[in-house]
């Protein structure tokens, strides 16, 4: 109530799924103790009453070990998952829900947790979703509603700055580093950039590393990209005809932002993480993996829907025998990413995630960008190529 | 005095003083909540406590992780006083709300350009008011 009203909200929405962003090291005792709280309340009869999901947890209970995790985060975290479970939350532990559980469709109204997971379900499905923090996103679980403001509405679904592109990424990182471009430019979760010049369609993963990182650097909830996502197959759809081009942005603009992470040629870990990984990423990196052995840890994080079919199409096998682990349900900077770092001696990170290297900075790492075939090479040998 | 009025408002009324910067906001991607600072190399606040302090800042930035960081680093009485934005995002809101938090957000003009860093403010969430004492 008290947000809806912050934001002038009218009335409530139905919402037909709720997305909730819960890790441990984001709650705390303090917050796990509320939540606990919460599942206890009316004898345990507190219970969601639309499809609820949660984004991934803080750790990989079975690699807790490798990443040498304390015994208290991951009490905390069975404490948390149990008062979820309680209250009738599914535990999909999962950023990339709309690869693995079910997209939403275009004008489904939903509360999403994870910037990453509302900047794609707005943006290529067309669904209607705040930024939903946890606290508001089990409120939406709770309730079936949540306050009609912001992206919920249609005024606001219309693009306010229009951006010509110059170049198309063919790799992922350089995806997610357009969108980190995109995303500075933008500036504000009020703003939704309209992108042209595009070339083709780009396919899932790219768009998933693109929006993730537009959402990371410039705290954007919806995109739309002429002739391509579905709301804007005219410019005018969005309102574009009306806007100048304000911004052009080139291969040069998406390079600087990659060289200005590029600090070091040593690294002492490689992640790819942020968001997880799909069945199809998991296959490249194995393709990347054969014949090689790793001198650095090389950790790849995936969803626990996606993790059964990687070790079951031998995936998982091929990356592990090059001496890279692969984890499932956490994600990386989730996962009390400060203190694994210290525990492990952990400072010098390459990663192909734009998000990722956007994050990291603020827990004390030194992280590098680069390509998903570069980070194994670095791997292989201890220095980013 | 200057009287600065926002179109958004929640929590209870504060007298603190100012740390001013023209950089975004984020719990988890700009602060290292165990020592109570920003802790962003690039941030420009980097090294300074936060704890106590009406934070001044231009946007709220990164992802939706500060809507239960600001009621954990509350538990911990390592919390800034109120803070104070340009534009705001829903989740520094329901952080704020969450977490027993004084917010205003949007004005006329850049309130980062308004307000002198280190000067005492007072906020007055009813009326929506920030003054320069």
């Amino acid at each position: 109530m008290e947000v809806g009203n912050f934001f002038g909200a009218e009335d409530f929405v139905p919402v037909t799924q709720a997305h909730i962003m819960a890790d441990t090291e984001s709650l705390g005792p303090a917050g796990v103790k509320w939540l606990e709280g919460l599942a206890a309340a009316g004898q345990g009869q507190c219970k969601v009453r639309i499809p609820t999901i949660t984004d991934p947890r803080g750790t990989d209970f079975a690699k807790a070990g490798l990443l040498k995790q304390l015994a208290w985060m991951l009490d905390l975290e069975r404490r948390a998952i149990a008062a979820f479970v309680k209250l009738g939350v599914s535990m999909t532990d999962t950023c990339i829900n709309y690869q693995t559980i079910q997209a939403p469709t275009r004008g489904e109204h939903v509360a999403f947790g994870d910037t990453g997971v509302v900047i794609y379900s707005n943006s290529v499905c067309g669904a209607r979703s705040n930024f939903e923090g946890g606290p508001s996103a089990l409120a939406a679980g709770l309730t079936g509603r949540t306050p009609r403001y912001g992206f919920h509405l249609d005024a606001q679904r219309e693009a306010t700055l229009r951006i010509r592109v110059h170049w198309t990424p063919r790799t992922l990182n350089d995806w997610g580093a357009l969108g980190g471009v995109i995303g500075r430019l933008s500036g504000n979760y009020w703003a939704v950039p309209l992108v042209e010049g595009l070339e083709g369609a780009p396919g899932s993963d790219a768009l998933k590393h693109f929006g993730a990182a537009m959402a990371s650097f410039g705290s954007i909830a919806l995109f739309h990209l002429a002739g391509i996502t579905p709301e804007a197959a005219r410019i005018e759809d969005v309102g574009g005809d009306r806007l100048p081009v304000a911004h052009h942005v080139s291969e040069s603009d998406v390079k600087a932002l990659q060289s200005s992470y590029a600090s070091d040629d040593e690294i002492d870990v490689v992640v790819f993480s942020a968001p997880q990984l799909s069945l199809f990423e998991l296959r490249d990196l194995a393709g990347l993996c054969d014949g090689r052995k790793f001198v650095r840890p090389m950790l790849a994080i995936t969803s626990p829907q996606v993790k059964p079919d990687a070790d079951r199409m031998g995936l998982t096998g091929r990356i592990e025998a090059a001496g890279g682990q692969v984890l499932s349900g956490m994600c990386f900077y989730q996962s009390y990413a400060r203190e694994i770092a210290e525990a492990n001696g952990w400072k010098r990170l390459a990663t192909n995630s734009a998000k990722l290297v956007n994050i990291l900075g603020g827990y004390g790492y030194v992280p590098m960008l680069a390509s998903m075939q570069r980070c194994v090479e670095a791997a292989e040998t201890g220095k980013l190529p | 005095m200057i009287e600065l009025i926002a179109r958004h408002a929640i929590g209870r009324p504060v007298r603190g003083s100012a740390l001013v910067a023209h950089d975004g906001f984020s719990a988890r991607y700009d602060l290292d909540r165990a020592a109570g600072k920003f802790s962003r190399p690039a941030h420009k606040l980097a090294g300074q406590s936060y704890v106590g302090k009406v934070l001044v800042l231009d946007t709220a930035k990164g992802g939706v992780a500060s809507a239960w960081m600001l009621h954990e680093m509350a538990s911990r009485q390592l919390v800034p006083l109120a803070i104070v934005l340009n534009s705001v995002n829903p989740i520094l809101a329901q952080g704020a709300s969450f977490g027993g938090l004084t917010m205003l957000a949007g004005f006329d003009g850049d309130v980062t350009a308004r307000v002198p860093n280190g000067a005492t403010v007072e906020i007055d969430p009813e009326r929506r008011v920030l003054r320069v004492l």
